[in-house]
């Protein structure tokens, strides 16, 4: 007994949060996701001030620029100024992958915070409350029949005017596709938090906690809300990533932004037409979707393991 | 188990009532008039008789027990009319798309064997590669096939439809040559030729779609697999001298299909939504590409109608994974 103390003793006291992070690091795809990640935000948020070529600039002697890898192999028109080339207008397509990716990865992560947001609210209202947990979980179950895409394409078309009209363009788009994602995804989250939170109140520091008279919203905030972090997070990481894939499907399926604002998924749609001489086009784009959401995934992956006790002790 | 599959059944309906009003009071708000299109110099009661004439009249609760009725009990009838030559239907009303003017389920009944076929093989196909995927990745843990395969399945999920799709019409039709971008509906298949050509037009879109839901499908069958490996039974069964071939194909095996099986049911519905985009990629005209047209359209009865039957196609589903469970595994009992 004692020299369990003792060792005890002679360890630091430490943030359990390190002990996630260096379980973390083990897992290499999580890292290298956790990099790429990184990177690609820096290069959308940084980007503008890196490479200060105008994305909306139409230059039509310049147009139909082929990218550097391609001219240097093959006799065709390009220039170092344009290095992955321009399209039908003369836009540089750097320029417009910066841009996009800005605004798909600002819907992404609005989108997700909203479903989280909803998701942890109604999951715990469902879970603490056993009056609502009935009325909830059916509706829940409700939402989850809807088929989502159709109800989602449906949503897009019919309030967009209104929305434009509101807040202009650009705004109104981005609150609307926002929205529908956030309002179509939360179940997933609200039936996790539920059963952790159905489970959690059942221990004995909510019985303590409850003994001493601490009000709901106390209970929620400082004793339920930090015990179901995990299980939020992997959501978290999920829900950015099919938020992400979300809004390029509807951009891709012609119901997303305008075209003169770019997002990945709409520069990939506007140039499906022509990718036989222009696969660059297509290409660019659809990596930087596809290694984002990929490194999300792998970052949620990572998470997972890093944040599941058991296999942290080990 | 017949009573829970009664009571489902008896549950089901007011769920599916209440996804219809959902659906339709959705379209009410729709700002788009089916009469938009129509020349301006069309004087206003004539176009008010117009309005009527498609419906438009009446208050929403109306047209709601309309269309319900429309849907349950005159398209039924119709359809029994045409398979036995009965005429029950008696010349009712059937639910007419404000584009074409034809009844809705006729377009749809013509849609349904291009996406059948695509969307179906696919699943098939996806299962058929998933599950030995997942078999050897849970029984050869850790090793470079199950690195390797975990990889291909993160890839498969994370890379969006639309994207791998275009890259293969990219490398295999654009630069090789190999198969045509675009599905032609119009091929019938009479001989060999023709049936390659089907063949070759198919490859790539159930490729895509294959690739997705494997992607899926094989991590759950893994994961499923490593649960019951590490169980007593399967120590038991080694411990009698079975063959490692007898222990993981017929102990193992057959436990961990069962949760595989529903979430493989569960997981029908999706692709039909999901094959809405692939449909789009390639030009396949089936149920989704005509939805995006009939949205695009305004073309209300129509997205109505479709939208509620990818609905059924979720309840149905759903109730047919939790029996299929009850079913197949003893262990649990709904009664």
């Amino acid at each position: 007994m004692t020299e369990t103390t003792q060792t005890q003793e002679a360890i630091p006291v430490r943030n359990q949060w390190w002990d996630v992070w260096d379980q973390f690091k083990t897992h290499r795809g999580a890292v290298i996701g956790g990099a790429f990640l990184i990177f690609i935000t820096l290069f959308v948020l940084l980007g503008p001030y890196l490479w200060q070529v105008d994305a909306q600039k139409l230059d039509i002697r310049n147009k139909d620029m082929r990218p550097f890898y391609v001219g240097l192999i093959s006799d065709v028109k390009w220039s170092w100024s344009r290095p992955l080339g321009t399209d039908h207008l003369g836009r540089d397509i750097m320029a417009n992958l910066i841009q996009g990716g800005q605004i798909s990865m600002a819907v992404g992560w609005t989108a997700m915070i909203l479903s989280l947001f909803l998701g942890t609210l109604i999951g715990v209202l469902a879970g603490f409350f056993k009056r609502l947990d009935g009325i909830l979980m059916r509706f829940t179950d409700l939402v989850l029949s809807l088929p989502l895409l159709p109800i989602l394409l449906v949503m897009m078309l019919l309030f967009r005017d209104p929305l434009r009209a509101a807040f202009g363009p650009e705004t109104g788009i981005f609150i609307l596709i926002v929205s529908g994602i956030g309002i179509t995804s939360w179940m997933h989250t609200a039936r996790i938090v539920r059963g952790d939170i159905l489970a959690i109140k059942e221990r004995e520091f909510v019985l303590a906690a409850r003994s001493i008279g601490t009000p709901p919203r106390r209970m929620i905030t400082r004793h339920l809300l930090p015990n179901v972090m995990s299980p939020i997070m992997v959501s978290a990481t999920l829900g950015l990533a099919s938020a992400i894939i979300t809004e390029s499907a509807l951009s891709f399926l012609g119901l997303g932004f305008p075209s003169d604002f770019p997002t990945w998924g709409k520069i990939l749609f506007d140039s499906v037409d022509r990718m036989a001489s222009f696969p660059e086009r297509v290409i660019w784009p659809g990596l930087c979707i596809s290694l984002t959401v990929l490194s999300v995934n792998y970052i949620g992956d990572g998470l997972r393991d890093a944040l599941d006790p058991r296999i942290r002790g080990l | 188990m017949l009573t829970y599959t009664i009571r489902r059944l008896i549950l089901a309906v007011p769920t599916l009532l209440f996804i219809a009003l959902v659906i339709f009071l959705l379209l009410e708000l729709a700002p788009g008039d089916p009469m938009a299109e129509m020349p301006l110099t069309i004087p206003p009661e004539v176009k008010e008789k117009m309005r009527e004439a498609l419906g438009l009249g009446q208050p929403w609760y109306i047209r709601f027990y309309l269309w319900l009725y429309q849907f349950f009990v005159v398209e039924p009838q119709y359809w029994i009319d045409g398979l036995f030559g009965t005429n029950f239907a008696d010349g009712a009303q059937r639910i007419i798309s404000f584009q074409s003017r034809s009844p809705v389920f006729n377009t749809i009944a013509e849609r349904i064997p291009q996406t059948l076929w695509v969307v179906g093989m696919s699943y098939v196909v996806g299962v058929i590669i998933a599950l030995p995927i997942g078999i050897i990745s849970a029984v050869r843990q850790y090793s470079w096939f199950d690195n390797f395969g975990t990889f291909i399945s993160m890839v498969g999920f994370s890379v969006p439809t639309f994207f791998t799709g275009v890259l293969l019409i990219v490398i295999f039709s654009v630069n090789l040559g190999w198969f045509p971008s675009i599905y032609d509906t119009t091929l019938k298949v009479e001989d060999w030729p023709s049936f390659v050509k089907q063949l070759k037009q198919m490859a790539m879109p159930v490729f895509v779609l294959a690739l997705y839901n494997a992607a899926q499908i094989s991590r759950f069958m893994r994961a499923s697999m490593l649960d019951n490996l590490g169980q007593d039974y399967v120590r038991t069964a080694r411990a009698k001298g079975m063959t490692e071939k007898v222990v993981v194909l017929k102990h193992v095996l057959r436990n961990s299909l069962i949760p595989v099986v529903t979430v493989i049911a569960l997981g029908v519905p999706q692709v039909f939504g999901g094959a809405i985009i692939t449909e789009q990629v390639f030009k396949v005209n089936g149920l989704g590409q005509l939805l995006i047209i009939a949205i695009h359209g305004n073309d209300v009865p129509m997205v109505m109608t479709l939208t509620f039957i990818f609905a059924v196609l979720i309840v149905v589903f759903n109730l047919i994974a939790d029996i299929l469970y009850g079913v197949l595994d003893p262990r649990i009992r709904y009664d």
